[in-house]
């Protein structure tokens, strides 16, 4: 495919591998925030072939992965009761909560729906004005946009059967929650490409500024990746520490306003917790005011549930990039992808799904 | 989650008052909403997340990464 196979050409990673190793004089560390570059980082052995000077470690860029698990038992709860049809990306349905997952409310008989977009759920209430359908709106920048337009499609229609279950979050508060951890290693960062298709890169700015680190907006494929290494390792190596756009077949400086301005409209700032890593202040969105009357939480009160983590699961130490997946004594053995512990192992996005899949 | 797929515009329409479009990904058809790219044409390449195309494909700067390539190594090996 067109934008996909020639940015995977393995002679022109070879020569960037070389660019790379020519360049660097001493060990640096750098992130990869999103789990859809550290898939294309596994899955190529993208980090086996850079030089051993140079140390990738995978960031929270796993919306899956970090959803918390009071908001999964609140999704279970939910999609269980009589009337309800829940709709979710595929991703989330084995994710675990405290007892269960949505695969299993499914097969005990709830009406569960994996749909390819926010928009599908719409049709799905406009089609059954009988039915309550939930829309799970989980999700970076990048998805923001599509599940606004759900809300204002909703609102547009009329439709009283319609409601969204929020958790969206953000990835500069990300980014800054990384930097501010004592055991922090990191030097430099590829940011996610999508993201900033929407965002663009005027918030990066000032975490570059005042935490001095160079920040390279990155792609996605292995040339993307060896590209946004060579622009984060030269600002490494020359003492710089700018915002760049790696990926600038997508993404423009200014983002896509349209898109900004559908996400302003329909939702707002608000403090989030990510799991396995804690609350962190304005870090995700939700529904202003303005909408609350499409705010499944509101729509259907459920009772506080006391959640519960797996004590074994290392998740959130793997997420901010403090350990590797392999370091995790149930990697593989008591936490695989049919059987999960914690989410980075089920979500396409997972680090610890990535090293299943291609490191075992 | 936040994947995106590069395809290409091969028909543009409107449904509801919302600009739509069929986008080809190595021949699947989808239909993608265009609420947020409304300047792309038939034959752009579109960046496509859950059914919304977030970005038009800029040619002249898909080419770069390979331009820039080229300039490194030129610039390692050294005037001849």
């Amino acid at each position: 495919m067109k934008y996909l196979d020639e940015y995977r050409d393995a002679e022109a990673c070879k020569r960037w591998i070389e660019a790379i190793r020519r360049r660097i004089t001493r060990p640096w560390t750098m992130m990869e925030v999103c789990g859809g570059q550290t898939h294309s980082i596994v899955r190529f052995g993208l980090d086996e072939l850079l030089p051993p000077e140079l140390t990738l470690i995978h960031g929270p860029g796993c919306p899956v992965c970090v959803t918390p698990v009071e908001i999964l038992d609140v999704a279970m709860a939910i999609a269980a009761m009589p009337g309800v049809t829940f709709c979710s990306f595929g991703d989330m349905l084995r994710v675990p909560g405290s007892r269960q997952d949505l695969l299993r409310v499914k097969s005990a008989g709830g009406d569960v729906r994996i749909v390819y977009s926010p928009i599908d759920a719409v049709a799905i209430a406009q089609k059954h004005p009988e039915r309550q359908v939930v829309f799970f709106a989980v999700g970076f920048e990048t998805t923001a946009p599509a599940n606004a337009m759900a809300v204002l499609q909703a609102a547009r229609l009329g439709l009283e059967n319609f409601s969204m279950l929020v958790s969206h979050v953000l990835v500069p508060p990300a980014i800054r929650g990384v930097l501010e951890s004592p055991n922090c290693r990191v030097q430099g960062f590829l940011a996610p490409g999508h993201v900033c298709a929407v965002m663009g890169t005027e918030e990066y700015r000032p975490i570059a500024a005042e935490y001095r680190v160079p920040i390279v907006v990155t792609g996605f494929e292995p040339l993307d990746i060896l590209q946004g290494v060579w622009q984060c390792l030269n600002q490494l190596e020359e003492g710089r520490a700018e915002v760049e756009i790696q990926y600038s077949r997508a993404v423009r400086p200014e983002g896509n306003p349209r898109a900004m301005d559908a996400i302003r409209e329909v939702f707002e700032p608000v403090a989030r917790k990510w799991r396995g890593i804690g609350e962190i202040p304005a870090s995700g969105l939700g529904l202003r005011p303005a909408y609350a009357r499409f705010d499944a939480q509101n729509r259907f009160p459920i009772p506080p549930i006391a959640a519960e983590e797996p004590a074994e699961c290392m998740a959130g130490e793997i997420l901010q990039g403090h350990r590797c997946p392999r370091e995790c004594p149930a990697f593989a053995v008591r936490c695989t992808p049919e059987r999960p512990l914690g989410a980075p192992m089920v979500s396409a996005e997972g680090a610890c799904a990535a090293y299943y899949r291609y490191r075992r | 989650m936040c994947l995106g797929i590069p395809g290409k515009v091969i028909e543009t329409f409107e449904r509801d008052a919302m600009p739509m479009a069929k986008v080809e990904f190595g021949g699947i058809v989808k239909e993608t909403c265009l609420a947020y790219t409304p300047e792309v044409q038939v034959g752009d390449y579109v960046i496509v997340h859950v059914g919304f195309a977030i970005s038009r494909i800029d040619e002249a700067e898909a080419q770069e990464i390979f331009s820039c390539l080229r300039e490194i190594e030129a610039a390692v090996e050294g005037p001849e």
